[in-house]
């Protein structure tokens, strides 16, 4: 069966979608012994990532095992995670 | 874990036995051209430089050389001098005396122009080539095996199949003693942090942050704006939130050891284990860094995909996904777009990269090699 999401390393907190994903869809990645089922609360584009679990606002957003940036509002399991509620802690010559 | 190889009299190690046909300036490269088109078992190594480079450049273009005609892969190199080059043999051959690496010279001006030097050019490669078939294999522990990891022609497949894998294929590496080195520092940008906190040492954590932060510099003084617009547009609409989640994909192919050693282009490390090389993201050129800095093989990823291989060494190709497989199958070696099939994992694809690596360092031909692909060239910056 076609894997509609993909874990890249066991301290990720978010999958990336493989296809296009319903709100609703129950997804299930796997890495090295760990497994996780997410219930997809919206929908998630290829190439699109979702968080596997919560993630509290200012909390690191975590894929390939290092923090792509932090939370700008409190993510819920099953949410598409994007630059609408997160944010790159680099070049950030504004802040 | 070992395998059959080449230990040379300069203490490096080989995977293939190649007599290297060496022009030492771009205006003798025709008559090496033809010297090794004469004499079977050689390979050409085509290039721009060897004229007109002053400075940190010339330093760069003399590593580099003597990077490839000292490599493991090369029994022996033919260099064919025009005469009244920057680099001529002169340069070169002290150090390739020191390393013991044994080597001929031919010239176009003492050597009776084109027709002379390429007769006497014949006869010497002929020779070599005999001498060359003598030696022997014999067998070498994994951890002599030195692996450079590149990506070209990427995809939003790369950093979630074929970098990924490699990146399982570099730890099993590294953790047998091995050496993989991954380069291509423009694409290190945004992550300068996650890759200091995997350095070894501080030496390390401050050559890291220098290196990226000198290629942010090199890249700006183009007058162009490489970081403001990264991701650009078209990486948010696929799916990238920002510029660490961009370079993270690329780096991901070096897997997640720690850093011991960051190297200039062409540089040979002192160190095993995963080694940074700065070096341009222009994939031939690239190549031929990894190659310099004694990586006896070259994995590189693609998604789009690129043919090239390189003249004194192995490239093992994996494609991204499986469209490119199907469209380039002939070019292809791994296919990593099983992941998204289903018909694979990262780990099971990470293995079958791992294991064709070892059957490539044991003598299986690569579809590069297979193909003719002898892809070299040599980063420099300017020509005055």
């Amino acid at each position: 069966m076609k894997p509609k999401a993909i874990l890249i390393d066991t301290k990720d907190n978010v999958a990336t979608a493989f296809q296009d994903l319903k709100a609703g869809d129950k997804v299930t990645v796997a890495l090295g012994g760990k497994q996780v089922t997410t219930a997809l609360v919206q929908d998630i584009p290829f190439g699109h990532k979702f968080a596997l679990a919560d993630i509290a606002l200012h909390a690191p957003v975590m894929k390939y095992g290092a923090s792509i940036g932090l939370a700008t509002a409190a993510i819920k399991a099953g949410q598409h995670v994007h630059v609408h509620n997160m944010e790159s802690q680099k070049g950030r010559g504004d802040k | 874990m070992e395998f059959q190889g080449y230990r040379r009299k300069t203490g490096r190690v080989g995977i293939r036995n190649h007599v290297l046909v060496f022009p030492t300036v771009v205006c003798s490269s025709e008559v090496a051209r033809m010297i090794s088109e004469k004499v079977p078992g050689t390979v050409y190594a085509r290039h721009g430089g060897g004229c007109g480079h002053v400075g940190e450049d010339k330093e760069q273009v003399i590593r580099t050389m003597l990077g490839i005609c000292g490599h493991g892969n090369v029994a022996s190199v033919l260099l064919v001098a025009n005469g009244c080059e920057v680099i001529t043999p002169d340069v070169l051959t002290p150090e390739l005396d020191k390393i013991g690496q044994p080597y001929a010279v031919v010239s176009v001006q003492e050597d009776g122009g084109t027709p002379g030097c390429v007769e006497k050019g014949v006869k010497l490669a002929t020779k070599m080539v005999a001498d060359a078939a003598k030696l022997k294999k014999e067998a070498i522990p994994v951890s002599e095996l030195m692996v450079g990891l590149e990506c070209g022609g990427s995809d939003a497949f790369s950093g979630l199949t074929a970098n990924p894998s490699l990146g399982v294929m570099a730890d099993k590496l590294v953790a047998l003693g091995g050496t993989a080195i991954f380069s291509e520092t423009t694409e290190m940008l945004g992550c300068e942090n996650v890759l200091a906190q995997r350095a070894a040492d501080d030496k390390v954590s401050k050559d890291i942050y220098r290196v990226i932060a000198d290629a942010e510099t090199t890249a700006m003084s183009g007058g162009v704006d490489i970081r403001g617009t990264q991701p650009a547009p078209g990486n948010i609409k696929g799916g990238l939130s920002s510029i660490e989640e961009k370079s993270l994909g690329c780096i991901r192919k070096g897997g997640s050891s720690k850093i011991v050693q960051v190297v200039k282009y062409g540089e040979r490390p002192v160190k095993k284990g995963l080694v940074i090389m700065d070096a341009t993201a222009a994939d031939v050129m690239n190549n031929t860094g990894l190659l310099a800095a004694g990586c006896q093989l070259i994995v590189f990823t693609t998604g789009r995909g690129t043919p090239v291989g390189a003249n004194i060494a192995p490239v093992i190709k994996v494609s991204t996904n499986s469209v490119l497989y199907k469209k380039m199958t002939p070019n292809i070696d791994v296919n990593a777009g099983v992941i998204v099939d289903g018909e694979g994992t990262l780990e099971s694809v990470g293995q079958q990269v791992f294991d064709r690596v070892m059957a490539t360092a044991n003598g299986e031909l690569t579809k590069a090699e297979a193909l003719g692909h002898r892809e070299f060239d040599i980063h420099f910056r300017m020509i005055v």
